[in-house]
């Protein structure tokens, strides 16, 4: 038997988590292949549909990467990601589905090394919890 | 404004999960504004239902639609959205009370083949203003009768957990309710409000009981401008 390989959609802010993947890139730092991932100009611009359309569509787990707080191009994109995940979140669950599927994170600009692990955690966390029960 | 909240998912599915074929239709007039039942909120529902559906394996299809105003036959006099009803087992109306029960009455008239069935996805809270980004408190009650000119633009219907006219009662405290202490006192408001018009003389009349007859007691109430009908 095939062991179960995730499908993750990170939504990544143009401004530091893509910034993070070409210093990642550049320097040779690996993150998994089951990540496709999604630029946005701020994370703050992503609404909870595009959350739940992505699982809809047969993501297994979501991930968004922002700017730390207090550093977002602008000013409280971050803040306000984090706020529809978690709405996000609770809405996951009323629907049947762990909420552990979607995770908010942040990497400064130049983290490299945290972004990679973020993908790396998150890749794991979903191959643990298994396959999206509301495709598979 | 009329605003709304969202009904728990549980209640939502509860009232849905023996039809396949759904459409979930949004309000685009207040239930939009206060973040109930606009587009997002009609996405966000019909993706809750997929995922909850299919995750346990049932098969049902669910379709999306707008009105601007469910209140009004002028807007949903709309083929497409006609179309998508008559293919519907059943409808969720994501506006307040008024929009379901006209949305009712509207489709039954129209379809004629096969009853309609539409039933809420929100609870209709009160008539509200929108205080801060996600902030409403009530505002109105629709008595009837205004008395905001004698009461300096603040309403103790609304406001005044009694609906004292005479106030305030003993229970302020500190410009606070009884009822609890993030709710202001409507009358130490309106004394205060009264109070910078120099117009505090104004409260000094007793006011009489109110005619309620203008309000809900008299039965649901009804309006025939008739310079406006031909």
């Amino acid at each position: 038997m095939t062991e179960f390989e995730p499908k993750i959609i990170a939504f990544c802010c143009h401004y530091c988590a893509l910034a993070a993947a070409d210093v990642a890139g550049k320097t040779g730092l690996q993150f998994s292949p089951n990540i496709r991932i999604i630029r946005v100009l701020c994370t703050g611009k992503i609404e909870v549909p595009h959350l739940l359309k992505a699982f809809e569509s047969g993501a297994d787990g979501v991930v968004v990467i922002s700017c730390k707080f207090g550093e977002c191009y602008f000013k409280e994109g971050n803040f306000r990601a984090q706020k529809k995940v978690e709405r996000a979140q609770s809405l996951l669950q009323e629907a049947g589905l762990k909420p552990e599927r979607l995770l908010f994170d942040f990497v400064p600009g130049p983290g490299a090394k945290k972004f990679v692990d973020i993908l790396n955690g998150m890749t794991e966390r979903v191959r643990s919890l298994g396959p999206n029960p509301s495709v598979h | 404004m009329i605003v709304a909240e969202r009904k728990p998912f549980s209640e939502i599915l509860s009232m849905v999960e023996d039809y396949s074929r759904i459409l979930v239709v949004g309000c685009g007039s207040c239930v939009t504004i206060c973040m109930a039942g606009g587009e997002e909120e009609v996405k966000i529902l019909s993706s809750q239902l997929r995922l909850a559906f299919k995750k346990n394996k049932k098969d049902i299809e669910v379709e999306e639609a707008m009105a601007l105003r469910q209140c009004d036959d002028e807007y949903m006099n709309n083929p497409e959205l006609i179309n998508k009803v008559k293919k519907a087992d059943i409808v969720i109306s994501m506006a307040c009370g008024i929009g379901v029960q006209h949305a009712t009455a509207f489709f039954n008239r129209i379809i004629t083949d096969k009853p309609i069935k539409i039933v809420p996805g929100l609870n209709t809270t009160f008539m509200g203003a929108n205080l801060d980004v996600g902030v409403w408190e009530e505002r109105c009650v629709g008595c009837g009768d205004c008395v905001l000119e004698k009461t300096g633009g603040i309403c103790p219907i609304t406001r005044c957990a009694k609906s004292l006219l005479n106030g305030p009662c003993g229970g302020s405290s500190n410009g606070k309710c009884e009822i609890n202490k993030e709710t202001d006192c409507a009358w130490h408001l309106i004394i205060e409000r009264l109070e910078a018009l120099g117009e505090l003389d104004r409260i000094k009349p007793i006011e009489m009981y109110k005619d309620w007859r203008p309000s809900h007691d008299g039965g649901p109430r009804k309006i025939i401008r008739e310079d406006m009908r031909i």
